[in-house]
């Protein structure tokens, strides 16, 4: 089972719905049932919005997502989601949840904000989560804010938009997009198959 | 690189149980195209970048159906989907966004009551609001031309004279006194993430997109800007991309009369030089 934390930030129906298209078992779990992640084979933190209202809105699930974190259980963080995993954000000037080192600041103000739409990705390091997926492969962006993690060892693939990007990380049991691989077609699905089969090994 | 997005718009009849998109510019001639949810999966299936429903009948009493074609829709088609027409409240969009879709369209709506710009933008987030402007242009005389300039209207110089930019809405059946341009900076400042622009003088003929209205209002605005209207050929695609600053081109007769597939009109813009996305 693929536990969907339901923080509610944004619609969860599409991500769902990927999940399931890519043979995995989702659930949404809200914050009347936390206890339920602690029987998810992978946990998926999803998102749109702002990362204040985001992070007050998971506290009441931070206790049982740091225990299976800990415990080796691998998470997906998709954009709002994948922010949220730094200490600080430029948006809201809140405190994220810390799981990585870094801070999440505003792209650069001479390109058009939200950066929207499809861009291609640079692939630095072989993940399992982007196998099948090729170097300028396209993927569906929707974001203002980017992410600066301290270590750029856990950067696995960036794409260009006034600046570089990061686009996918991975550190050990945490995975993040800042894409959302649940509006990304085909390749996003396959995004989601490979998180899948991680969930299963 | 980011890519230039080629979005088909699926004009939806609601009038029958579970909706029909409908093709063709004579009112009377209208013709049925096919099931929303099985052309929306054949355009994914080409190569399309976003999905827009238009619910031509706008019909309030019918929301229930929209609500049906985009649930049923986003079960199967994993690229982003904006629905517009009828939508008049927070509500109306909260429906639409719960059954999956990623953005609605507002045009009538918004010019009637613009806090629904920014209200919508701060539920939903910015990306999740389109505004459509609807413009015709409305040349001037030199006499005219005066009276324009003192009532602030923006004067563009086209290649058939100086003209403004009229806002219309409820489809095109009543004209405002609204200025587009000035419009599409207001709603940027009101929050919309994008605009979605439709040449009133274009739609139908396809004669290509306004490029003059295009340019005016993508070089004024920094939020994305669709354009809409006109389109008949591969070389209006790549007219478009070249001549405006546009983030993305729509049509909708050219896709459903099967003239080109997405994939075609892909490779012939990547031909020119133009970036567009392949999966």
């Amino acid at each position: 089972m693929i536990a969907i934390i339901d923080y509610k930030m944004g619609n969860l129906f599409s991500i769902y719905n990927g999940i399931k298209k890519a043979g995995g078992e989702p659930v949404l779990v809200d914050g009347s049932a936390v206890a339920r992640l602690r029987e998810a084979d992978g946990i998926v933190i999803p998102g749109v919005g702002a990362f204040g209202d985001g992070v007050k809105n998971f506290k009441v699930f931070e206790d049982v997502f740091f225990e299976m974190l800990r415990s080796g259980t691998p998470v997906l963080g998709i954009c709002l989601g994948m922010q949220m995993f730094f200490e600080s954000s430029e948006e809201s000037g809140g405190h994220g949840l810390s799981v990585l080192k870094g801070s999440v600041v505003r792209l650069p103000s001479d390109v058009t904000t939200p950066h929207m739409g499809w861009n291609s990705l640079r692939i630095l390091k072989e993940t399992p989560i982007l196998g099948g997926i090729k170097d300028g492969d396209y993927f569906y962006f929707v974001h203002s804010y980017h992410c600066i993690p301290e270590d750029a060892r856990c950067v696995v693939a960036v794409t260009d938009y006034g600046g570089t990007v990061v686009a996918v990380i991975q550190e050990k049991n945490v995975y993040a997009t800042q894409f959302h691989p649940e509006k990304s077609g085909r390749k996003g699905l396959r995004v989601l198959e490979n998180f899948v089969r991680v969930c299963r090994s | 690189m980011l890519a230039r997005r080629i979005i088909p718009c699926l004009d939806c009849d609601l009038a029958v149980p579970q909706g029909r998109v409908v093709k063709g510019i004579e009112f009377k001639r209208i013709r049925y195209a096919g099931v929303p949810w099985e052309l929306a999966a054949k355009y994914d299936e080409q190569g399309a970048d976003e999905i827009v429903f238009l619910d031509i009948t706008a019909s309030h009493e019918r929301r229930e159906t929209m609500v049906n074609v985009v649930r049923k829709t986003a079960e199967n088609v994993f690229i982003p989907l904006t629905v517009g027409g009828g939508i008049r409240s927070v509500e109306d969009a909260r429906k639409l966004f719960t059954a999956g879709a990623d953005k609605v369209s507002i045009n009538t709506a918004a010019i009637k009551n613009p806090k629904l710009v920014t209200e919508i933008s701060k539920f939903f987030g910015s990306q999740a609001c389109v505004v459509a402007i609807d413009a015709k242009r409305r040349y001037l005389g030199t006499k005219e031309r005066e009276r324009a300039e003192k009532e602030g209207k923006i004067i563009v110089e086209t290649s058939q004279g100086p003209c403004w930019f009229e806002c219309s809405v409820y489809g095109g059946r009543k004209f405002t006194g609204v200025d587009a341009i000035r419009w599409a900076m207001e709603v940027e400042a009101l929050g919309a993430g994008e605009i979605l622009l439709t040449s009133m003088d274009r739609d139908g003929t396809k004669d290509g997109y306004d490029i003059e209205l295009t340019k005016a209002v993508s070089e004024r605005v920094r939020i994305p800007v669709i354009a809409s209207g006109g389109c008949g050929t591969l070389e209006h695609f790549e007219e478009v991309f070249k001549k405006t600053k546009a983030s993305a081109a729509l049509a909708a007769s050219i896709f459903h009369y099967a003239e080109y597939s997405i994939g075609e009109i892909k490779e012939f813009l990547r031909s020119k030089g133009i970036p567009v996305r392949f999966e």
